[in-house]
């Protein structure tokens, strides 16, 4: 297997066509479908500029701080028993090998459905991967860094859930990084057949406290009628730069509600893409962001509404403390002749800290008159009369603060319909403000 | 110099209806054959720029400064990385940048040559004055033909002069104040303003001295391929008081036409500047105008901005909040019909504690019309009790009309107070059927809708531009349903 054409180094960094074909020799088994889009995503990524200063989808970030080099392209991985606060994970990914494995019930097994990786999925259901796998545009300007990410994913989850079925328990995966300067590629893909429902948890999570190099994708498809709630917790070592690319796709009258919760990471940017494509479709997209130290979140999503009498609702929390950043750029699309569409995006920033940063572009692009679109962005410190209310009743400036800034994040918590992985998330992130 | 009579529309000989006119987009689209006394040619190069200099007879720091704007101007791109690439279609070399009859305005109506008079008479100028303008002055392509202002202000040591006479008349106070709130480096079309400016309005209202009428400008392009580039200053001494307002038209032609206007305001501690534009270009005409004022202690500006006509409108008017309590504010209308794109805005550049902003858009879009709303909010570190608030609300009419709304919103430190708003809706159905029940057309329901829409801002307007901006929306929105 020959590597594609080499490019400057400037342009590839860690990632150079040799490693690029140290990766493909790692794939032997799978099918060349795979490979060809590997292979011209890698030319893509070689090929494209770093982000610019001028670039308008990178406006507000540190594009200075991006960096390609000083990464381990390949890690190795040596088997060790990852654990997840959300239980035992069906998959555990560490240096993009797997070292678990935990089945899903055999009754479940039975009905069809499937929690395995790309590279078996390849092999086992060979059309539906081809069908779903890196097949979904990138459209908020991290095109090099998904580029990236195509080329070199390779481990990774594939969860499907036949027709009408519906799998109560989450689906747990676990995506963790080890070792100073190791490159990931986490990748899941979520296909849910007509009428099925399931819950899926991506947890992301160093196993050192070394400086790694994430970039992932988890792509969802919700088939007609079918639910899905998603769950990404972010919690890579605060040295670690992260991006993450995710898309959803909703068909007629399915329901997906994704809640993304972002901890960790020095640098971290989440892309986020939904596809309102059948009448009927909902996509819900929640946000809760923890930002301490210098930690900067860049997050961008982008909500497109393609067929009429489709509904997107966006929440997306930050809390900024010391000297952090965060970014949103949110964009609601809504095409000609997506009429009766009902669009909300909301962003709300609260400032904890007197050097912290907060951007907030909240944008709308609408072609259709017959819709109800509204966005919303507010940035502002804890209310001083909820503070004083609580004050007057006796409780301490500090623990006051606290209850109230996780009053803020409790809007967002309380969306969620299960109540274990509500406690969770609570949990990580007091876990975090303790630090 | 008589009008030629072949350019004359057939309307000619009706009278104007109303003397507030000069808003009405058919009372516009009239022009004149002209024998410029003055003309820079077609085309832009340094010689363009030393000819202006020359006409004006201008010192010579003042050239060095415009040939630098234009260095400026060459090396920057068109800013299409975040803008309309409809831009591209600007033509730079097919642009005349200097027209005009002679240098000094006149200063009484009798003086002004016939054709020009009767340009502006169509538009209702002198009657306005007439009316209840403290003071007007008129620019036909690149200067001004008609500048008066009332005795009664003028004795009370106000200035009120075009741009030209304000530098020959008044260098040093110009000269401080100039270029300083919007640099030549600001943006592209700022660089070229720089280099070609010509006209528009300098106006000084000295310490306490509050302005009871306001003052008026009145922008009109005659010929074709123009580039008109006014450039106005307004300085408001300490405590003082001041509303502008200016009007703009010109006449329907088959190329396009730019217009860049520079706009700079400084209001010193304690003054109030009230800017009131109402744009009413013809449907060939790029105009991208920067806008900027200066807000000092206690101070506050407020820009009223009406955008209706043109091709393109680029225009985002912005006051930077710099001494303590400032007050910034933009009231915004835009209306886009077929084929128009406004892209129009607001920036509020929190420079001091305790600054407020305020930010109210509307815009409408009417068949395949795209209105924008771009704006930027930025409070920098360390600053507190700064607040804004920002609301856009967008009506589209048609079904595939479009509407954009892009802000940015900074906030540094937890002292400050930020929200931002924004919808997009049809004008009720219920609500033009309630009309339709009770006699009206769909069409002059549909207008009075749009007019409610917009009525809280529009009753900011002075009496008459809110009375003619109702009749426009009315015009704009015949045949817009059905």
């Amino acid at each position: 297997m020959s590597a594609p054409t080499s490019a400057p180094r400037s342009l590839t960094g860690s990632f150079p066509a040799e490693a690029f074909a140290q990766h493909l020799t790692s794939l032997a088994g799978a099918p060349a479908w795979w490979l060809d889009r590997q292979r011209a995503a890698y030319e893509t990524y070689a090929g494209l500029p770093m982000p610019r200063r001028t670039d308008e989808s990178w406006r507000f970030s540190n594009v200075v701080g991006l960096s390609l080099d000083g990464f381990t392209a390949n890690p190795a991985a040596s088997p060790t028993a990852l654990t997840s606060p959300f239980g035992t994970p069906h998959l555990a990914f560490l240096n993009n090998t797997v070292v678990n494995r935990n089945a899903v019930p055999a009754e479940l097994v039975r009905q069809g459905v499937v929690v395995t990786t790309l590279v078996e999925a390849a092999a086992q259901h060979p059309e539906l991967l081809r069908a779903h796998f890196m097949a979904q545009p990138q459209k908020l300007g991290s095109g090099k860094f998904a580029a990236l990410h195509s080329a070199f994913v390779g481990a990774g989850a594939f969860v499907y859930v036949p027709r009408g079925v519906e799998v109560k328990e989450p689906i747990l995966i676990t995506h963790a990084a080890a070792g100073a300067g190791s490159a990931v590629f986490p990748h899941t893909l979520v296909v849910l057949e007509e009428n099925a429902r399931a819950t899926v948890v991506d947890h992301f999570v160093s196993a050192d406290d070394a400086a790694h190099f994430a970039c992932g994708a988890n792509d969802l498809y919700a088939g007609h009628g079918s639910q899905l709630t998603y769950i990404g917790a972010q919690d890579w070592s605060r040295t670690s730069r992260s991006f993450q690319f995710n898309s959803t796709v909703v068909r007629r009258d399915a329901r997906v509600q994704s809640l993304n919760l972002h901890l960790g990471g020095r640098q971290a940017r989440h892309e986020s893409l939904s596809q309102l494509q059948a009448p009927g479709a909902f996509s819900e997209m929640l946000a809760l962001t923890v930002a301490d130290d210098t930690q900067e979140f860049d997050q961008r999503t982008l909500q497109i509404h393609q067929a009429p009498n489709t509904k997107s609702d966006l929440l997306y929390k930050n809390a900024l403390r010391d000297q952090s950043k965060t970014i949103f750029s949110g964009l609601i699309v809504v095409d000609p002749d997506a009429q009766k569409t009902d669009a909300y995006q909301s962003n709300r920033n609260l400032m904890l800290s007197d050097d912290a940063e907060a951007s907030s572009l909240p944008g709308l692009e609408i072609q259709a008159n017959d819709v109800r679109c509204t966005h919303g962005a507010t940035t502002s410190r804890i209310d001083p009369e909820q503070e004083f209310y609580l004050q007057a009743r006796g409780i301490s400036k500090a623990a006051a603060d606290e209850l109230l800034t996780f009053g803020f994040f409790e809007e967002v918590l309380n969306r969620l319909e299960s109540d274990p992985l509500h406690d969770v998330l609570r949990t990580l992130i007091q876990s975090q403000f303790k630090k | 110099m008589k009008p030629s009579p072949d350019t004359l529309p057939a309307d000619e000989a009706t009278a104007v209806e109303n003397p507030v006119s000069g808003i009405d987009q058919s009372s516009g689209n009239f022009r004149y054959e002209m024998d410029y006394a003055f003309d820079a040619g077609t085309g832009l190069t340094e010689n363009t720029v030393r000819y202006i200099s020359e006409v004006k007879k201008e010192a010579s720091w003042l050239l060095d400064f415009r040939l630098n704007a234009l260095k400026t101007f060459h090396s920057k791109p068109l800013p299409t990385h975040w803008a309309t690439k409809d831009l591209e279609n600007i033509n730079f070399d097919k642009i005349r940048y200097y027209l005009s009859q002679g240098l000094k305005p006149k200063r009484t109506w009798e003086e002004v040559p016939d054709d020009i008079k009767k340009t502006f008479e169509r538009l209702g100028i002198p009657e306005q004055e007439r009316k209840f303008l403290a003071g007007v002055e008129a620019q036909f392509d690149s200067e001004a033909a008609y500048s008066n202002i009332k005795e009664i202000v003028s004795k009370q040591g106000v200035i009120f002069v075009n741009s030209t006479e304000g530098l020959r008349e008044h260098p040093e106070l110009f000269r401080k104040f100039f270029g300083k709130v919007i640099p030549t480096g600001d943006n592209k079309f700022s660089a070229l303003n720089s280099a070609v400016f010509s006209g528009g309005s300098f106006i000084y209202v000295p310490p306490g001295v509050k302005v009871a009428q306001p003052l008026q400008a009145y922008f009109r392009i005659n010929a074709e391929n123009f580039g008109q580039f006014e450039r106005t200053l307004i300085i408001a001494d300490e405590g003082s008081e001041v509303t502008y307002m200016e009007g703009c038209t010109a006449p329907k032609f088959s190329t396009s036409t730019l217009h860049s206007a520079v706009v700079e305001l400084v209001a010193l501690k304690g003054a109030k500047i009230q800017y009131i534009t109402v744009q009413n270009w013809s449907s060939n005409v790029f105009n991208l105008v920067t806008k900027r004022g200066v807000a000092h202690e206690m101070a506050e500006i407020k820009w009223i901005d009406c955008n209706i006509g043109s091709r393109l409108t680029m225009k985002y008017p912005g006051v930077v909040l710099k001494g303590r309590k400032a007050r910034g504010e933009v009231i915004s209308i835009a209306l886009a019909n077929d084929g128009q794109h406004q892209d129009t805005g607001a920036k509020m550049i929190h420079q001091a504690d305790e600054t407020t902003s305020n930010i109210v858009a509307k815009s409408i879009s009417v068949g395949q019309g795209r209105s924008t709303y771009r704006g930027q909010v930025h409070i920098p570190k360390h600053l507190k009790g700064c607040k804004n608030n920002t609301e856009c609300d967008a009506l589209l009419i048609n079904t595939n009309s479009r509407t954009d709304t892009y802000p940015a919103i900074t906030v540094k430190g937890d002292r400050n107070a930020v929200q931002h708003e924004a919808s997009v809706s049809k004008v009720n159905e219920e609500m033009i059927f309630y009309m339709q029940q009770r006699g009206l057309t769909e069409g002059q329901a549909m207008s009075l809708a749009v007019n409610g829409f917009i009525n809280d801002l529009a009753r900011q307007f002075p009496m008459e531009y809110s009375v003619e901006l109702k009749r426009l929306i009315d015009l704009e929105m015949e045949g817009s349903v059905g």
